[in-house]
């Protein structure tokens, strides 16, 4: 039976950690699963977690005036949700929902800010792993933004 | 071969045999030919000509695989010739000439992995190579298409995406940057996708359409992952005229894109793809 530290040994979010630093990470770990339609944090709330997906889909929203929420970006196999435990006042800056069933493996961000101010060496290599992440997707999202396939006819009428 | 090869400036008559509209801005247009088959490769396109009103390039969107004489074309309303295009009814005649430029590089993704990426209407000139990926799907290890659109509502040939992702082996992945209504897919700029996605970059070759700057991204993702510039293709698109590399407004760096494109191997154009002066 595959224990906790071998599954997130395989997750590509820590792809190549060193096997000190994933038995630390294993000991503030959880498995957890969300139904369809389960929202996973809320805009606001507390960010002591953070989540590597292992199966299903995950919807990153944000409230908006005109309607309820706007998904802004999905999630999947293989990714890894939540910086804002990283990141003081401590609170999620959207709301995240399952949009299928989604496994995933929960990590205790209290726990890990802790042993993160003892071993700088694992801290560091987090930080860099989440950095990377917040730039792919400030990429993106800067992508996104630029209308890509909008008409052009349209959009010099403007 | 050509419809026209003694004068490629000559335009035969099609019928049009059907009109569908596929967006709110798109529209297919099924042409028959009346004078028997009409052959061409997957990638190439030709000039569309709405008489009295002018001449456009459009990529052929149909299947290669059977040459019965009947062409599609995928086209946006985007200004004078394509609005009069997409207001023609069955049994109006166009004009066509072609087919013209470069093709897909199917022959050298035999025994590879393929990835298509592709934006927008983007997905009508690769149409085509899926066709015939199907029809050879034997020849080909893992086919993964990854397509990117605007909102829900604009996704192109969305029964065919379904088909292609459920009756064949093709491992299909839509995304949309804007989700509106019920849609439970993905969100998020196409590039997203390709970490995401599942084949051997050692061994495989990456088929590009989209606007220039999606292209761009995209080139970086691949190669994030792994695909030299010597195995992405990506299919250009300027301002096209004659077709034949006469009138140089289809200029690309040292090129013309109607003759040496519009499809290139991207280490071909990697020197000036991007750059706003070219």
């Amino acid at each position: 039976m595959e224990t906790l530290e071998t599954i997130m040994a395989k997750h590509d979010f820590l792809s190549r950690m060193k096997k000190p630093h994933l038995k630390i990470l294993s000991g503030c770990a959880s498995n957890v699963v969300f139904k369809p339609d389960q929202y996973i944090f809320h805009e606001g709330e507390r960010a002591d977690r953070f989540y590597l997906i292992r199966a299903g889909k995950v919807a990153i929203e944000i409230r908006s005036p005109e309607k309820d929420s706007i998904t802004i970006d999905t999630v999947g196999q293989g990714e890894v949700i939540g910086w804002s435990w990283l990141v003081p006042p401590y609170r999620w800056h959207f709301d995240a929902r399952a949009v299928e069933l989604t496994r995933a493996i929960a990590l205790d961000g209290r726990c890990l800010r802790t042993k993160c101010e003892r071993d700088h060496d694992l801290g560091y290599e987090l930080l860099k792993r989440f950095t990377n992440v917040v730039v792919q997707r400030l990429s993106a999202t800067r992508l996104q933004l630029l209308d890509l396939y909008g008409n052009p006819l349209k959009r010099s009428k403007k | 071969m050509s419809i026209s090869t003694e004068n490629p400036m000559l335009t035969t008559p099609f019928r049009i045999k059907g009109v569908r509209k596929e967006t709110h801005d798109t529209f297919t247009l099924e042409l028959e030919s009346q004078n028997g088959k009409f052959s061409f490769e997957p990638g190439q396109f030709n000039m569309l000509y709405v008489y009295g009103i002018g001449e456009v390039p459009i990529s052929i969107s149909s299947d290669p695989t059977k040459p019965d004489g009947r062409l599609t074309h995928t086209a946006r309303e985007v200004g004078v010739v394509t609005k009069a295009m997409k207001q023609m009814r069955t049994g109006d005649t166009l004009g066509v000439r072609g087919p013209f430029g470069t093709r897909w590089p199917l022959e050298e993704a035999v025994g590879r992995d393929v990835v298509i990426v592709t934006g927008g209407i983007g997905l009508a000139p690769l149409r085509p190579a899926l066709y015939q990926l199907i029809a050879k799907r034997n020849q080909y290890r893992k086919v993964v298409l990854l397509y990117g659109a605007r909102t829900p509502d604009e996704i192109l040939y969305q029964k065919e995406l379904q088909k292609w992702g459920g009756e064949f082996d093709l491992e299909v992945h839509v995304t949309v940057d804007r989700a509106t209504g019920a849609w439970r897919g993905n969100v998020g700029v196409v590039t997203t996708l390709i970490s995401r996605a599942l084949f051997d970059p050692s061994n495989a070759i990456a088929m590009v359409c989209g606007p220039e700057i999606m292209m761009r991204y995209t080139i970086q993702e691949l190669g994030k992952r792994g695909i030299s510039n010597e195995r992405i293709y990506v299919s250009m698109e300027r301002n096209m005229k004659c077709a034949i590399g006469f009138c140089g407004h289809c200029q690309f760096g040292p090129m013309f894109v109607c003759q040496d494109g519009p499809v290139f191997q991207f280490n071909q154009i990697a020197p000036f793809f991007g750059k706003q002066e070219v």
